[in-house]
């Protein structure tokens, strides 16, 4: 494996590795539900980046498809999922108590008491 | 040529996409493909105990080109008791979702669900597992909000987060073992897989994304409230299945994938997490207040003693020992799916007929609903472990080995959760018996009763005694 | 959430180390290990697939159990949304000009998404990109104030956004039927059956997508208009 191929590879798949971690971070320390969407779908895109980093394979070689295929199938499965939750928050805000306008955060709010 | 291990996916599937598109018509077909799924499993089952494992390569291409699907006894095990406790949870959800509204919702989800549960157990390449995981999790938590109230949606929704979260964690491991090896095939990766930074790395992702998913404290917290907000038949599904296949994966992957990568220390620690579940799950579900929370808390425990049995198995040399231990873990986890389903789709019937569970205020329910109060008796019997329940011979194999292999605090921590069980099963016994008994006839409403009966009778007496035959399959298709 | 909370920088430190690790695995991962790789199998056998784009090839010939599965999961979705209320109310009917360029972009997306399904047997394109465009026109017409984002009704809407996945399940099950194996095409056929699961599978996409957006069940037509 020549140099410059191992170079973009740990360069994309690297990013890819700080997306997921910046993802988790999001994830664990941000309340609202729309922000853990962002969250989740940033660790996703992470993934995704190594996936994508781990099939380039030179440019005068064509890419690993599976790879490909693989992200492919990922994203419509995140896409489903983004959604699924969306429709959740809308549920949840339909008959939210008094403020309704961040009332996404208030999945949590009876236990930890954090909601401000 | 038919493959019982694609139609075991294909079936409910198939099911699925009919009951949607002809929603008038979906109790009749969903509970028409119930018994074709269920049949299907049957068969599949008989076919790896009388000795032949199952593989077969989907698309014709065979690995590492294709996705696979296998059997071995372990898998065979889990599809039978799955298919078994989910035909019991369609007849009974006949009953349940008896408006046609809920029961238009219900149908093509739990269909859904099950595809998943057949497609993740018979699964023998780590990206579909990752697939099948998504399709679990997101009609689970559909499915757990069917309620409509408040508690439930908040409750799945949390569900839904939590999973992705494991699923996307789960996801990156797979992707650097891709990275390491170009391969997605469970077998072939073990082939492969040495000791190394991508092998931990991988272990810590993709185990870890799978204890979110199957509760293990402290990461238990989803849990309780979702499993104790749904319909009963669903509660049922999520407690007894859900969990349980994401446990089996857990397993799967300890044993076949991470098999001499995986450490003592390691296993140590999640023995460790397991006692906590025992032991925690069983006091609160003590000091549960409602019956399905006191379900939902008891489902954390014994998936802890689940976990009980890992640090034997990785300190367990090659053979009888390690068989025996198996054979008790999988004895546990059958015992544990049918109990709990039936526990659950009687605490439903309890909640429907009296309109609440709250336990304090049971008083009676055994005059008035003896077949489930029954349910619950021989439910508690397989919870306890009692003999002649699976789980008294899988907890004497865990308390026996664990003193032979010089783990002595694992049997301390099992007799501890026995004895705690045993407080909150007779708890709510006591509670339903405290009136002069008057019963006027055992079965108040069959289609709901008979199924929540079989499955706690199933798990009380017959699992247990099915022990040796159970040995048998676990040994086949290796 | 104030930064002077210590568990605000430990979160950050542990995550920065957990990285550290995962690169040092991905580095040795790309490095490390010299075997035979799936890409290069997967490559050279393509033309056996049915489809010249290598990765349609995979989507739907090597792996297609994978994106059966991935269809059902866009099913079990929408399923979800529908059973966790009805949909929004319209959007307010656009004005004239916008109305107008609606009426020029939704066909435009319409035939690109057709071409794209057409053109990912050779080239990248495919149900899944094609799908999304559908989609696409789908929300732009919901954007617009069109209710229920020109989809039809309830009951034929189920049968649109099952169908593909019941033509790729129906396929692979008669294969099975006639003793080929589960969604084993037959060389000779595998191109007529790859393009019939792409256009099932992007009318399906297209309008699931689009009711996914609606966010709920859709509402009955009488009381749709505002």
């Amino acid at each position: 494996m020549s140099h410059e191929i191992l170079l973009t590879q740990l360069l994309y798949g690297g990013a890819g590795i700080l997306f997921f971690l910046l993802g988790v971070w999001s994830f664990i320390s941000h309340e609202p539900l729309w922000r853990k969407l962002i969250a989740l779908n940033i660790m996703g895109a992470g993934v995704f980046h190594v996936l994508v980093a781990v099939a380039y394979r030179g440019l005068d070689a064509p890419p690993d498809p599976v790879p490909h295929a693989l992200v492919l199938t990922g994203i419509v499965v995140a896409v489903s999922a983004t959604a699924l939750a969306l429709a959740f928050g809308r549920r949840l805000d339909r008959e939210a108590p008094e403020h309704t306008s961040d009332a996404h955060g208030g999945v949590d709010d009876r236990e930890d008491g954090t909601h401000a | 040529m038919l493959d019982p291990l694609a139609l075991a996916v294909a079936l409910p599937l198939l099911g699925a996409l009919l009951v949607t598109m002809l929603p008038g018509w979906s109790r009749t077909l969903g509970m028409l493909t119930a018994l074709a799924t269920t049949g299907v499993a049957l068969w599949l089952t008989v076919t790896v105990w009388s000795g032949e494992g199952l593989r077969s390569d989907l698309g014709g291409w065979g690995v590492p080109l294709g996705i696979g699907l296998r059997a071995d006894g372990l898998a065979a095990a889990l599809v039978a008791m799955a298919n078994l406790v989910a035909l019991a949870i369609s007849i009974n959800a006949t009953g349940y979702f008896g408006a046609a509204e809920s029961s238009r919702k219900f149908w093509p989800l739990w269909l859904l669900l099950w595809t998943a549960l057949n497609g993740l157990f018979l699964a023998a390449d780590l990206f579909n597992l990752y697939v099948m995981l998504e399709l679990l999790g997101l009609s689970a938590a559909a499915l757990g909000a069917l309620t409509g109230t408040r508690e439930a949606a908040e409750a799945n929704l949390r569900y839904l987060l939590v999973g992705l979260l494991g699923s996307m964690t789960y996801l990156l491991g797979v992707a650097l073992l891709y990275t390491a090896y170009g391969v997605l095939d469970l077998e072939l990766v073990a082939e492969a897989l040495t000791p190394g930074p991508v092998a931990w790395s991988a272990l810590a992702l993709m185990i870890g994304g799978l204890l979110l998913k199957s509760a293990l404290f402290p990461l238990h917290f989803w849990l309780p409230p979702a499993h104790a907000n749904a319909p009963a038949p669903v509660s049922a599904a999520l407690s007894a299945l859900v969990v349980k296949a994401a446990v089996y994966l857990v397993l799967r992957l300890w044993l076949d994938l991470f098999d001499g990568i995986a450490t003592l220390p390691a296993a140590m620690l999640l023995g460790l997490l397991g006692a906590g579940a025992v032991l925690w799950g069983s006091w609160r579900a003590l000091r549960a207040e409602r019956l399905k929370l006191l379900a939902a808390y008891s489902t954390v425990a014994q998936i802890g003693y689940l976990f009980l049995f890992l640090p034997l198995l990785t300190a367990a040399p090659d053979g009888d020992t390690r068989e025996r231990l198996l054979t008790a873990l999988v004895l546990l986890a059958l015992t544990h799916g049918f109990a709990k389903a039936g526990f659950f789709l009687a605490a439903g019937l309890v909640q429907k007929s009296t309109g609440h569970d709250r336990i304090r205020e049971l008083g009676g329910a055994a005059q008035s609903l003896p077949a489930a109060t029954f349910t619950i008796g021989l439910a508690g019997v397989a919870l306890i472990g009692l003999p002649p329940s699976g789980t008294f011979f899988a907890k004497w194999v865990l308390v026996g080995q664990a003193i032979a292999l010089g783990q002595w605090w694992w049997a301390l921590v099992a007799m501890a959760g026995t004895l705690l069980a045993a407080a909150y099963v007779f708890r709510v016994l006591a509670r339903a018996f405290n009136r002069e008994p008057t019963p006027k006839c055992f079965l108040t409403d069959p289609r709901t009763e008979i199924p929540a009966l079989l499955l706690a009778a199933l798990s009380a007496l017959a699992v247990g005694l099915a022990a040796q035959p159970i040995a048998v399959l676990l040994g086949a298709g290796v | 959430m104030s930064s002077s909370n210590p568990q605000a920088l430990l979160i950050p430190l542990l995550l920065a180390a957990i990285g550290a690790l995962l690169f040092w695995a991905f580095w040795s991962g790309l490095t490390g290990h010299e075997g035979e790789r799936l890409a290069a199998l997967a490559l050279e056998r393509v033309p056996e697939s049915g489809a010249s784009n290598p990765v349609t090839s995979v989507l739907l010939n090597f792996r297609a159990y994978d994106t059966l599965l991935e269809l059902a999961v866009l099913l079990a979705a929408l399923l979800g949304i529908w059973s966790l209320g009805p949909a929004a109310a319209p959007y307010q009917r656009a004005s004239l000009l916008l109305d107008s360029l609606v009426g020029w972009v939704v066909p435009m997306l319409i035939i690109a998404g057709g071409y794209l399904l057409w053109i990912g047997g050779q080239a990248p394109g495919g149900a899944f990109q094609a799908g999304a465009l559908l989609g696409a026109a789908g929300v732009t017409l919901a954007l617009s104030g069109r209710p229920n984002a020109g989809l039809p009704g309830e009951a034929w809407l189920r049968v649109l956004a099952a169908l593909g996945t019941l033509v790729f399940a129906l396929i692979g099950l008669t294969l099975m039927g006639v003793g080929l194996g589960f969604l084993t095409y037959p060389p000779a056929l595998a191109k007529a059956l790859i393009l019939t699961i792409e256009t099932g599978a992007t009318l399906s996409i297209g309008a699931t997508l689009a009711a996914a957006f609606l966010g709920g069940r859709p509402r009955a037509k009488r009381n749709a208009e505002p």
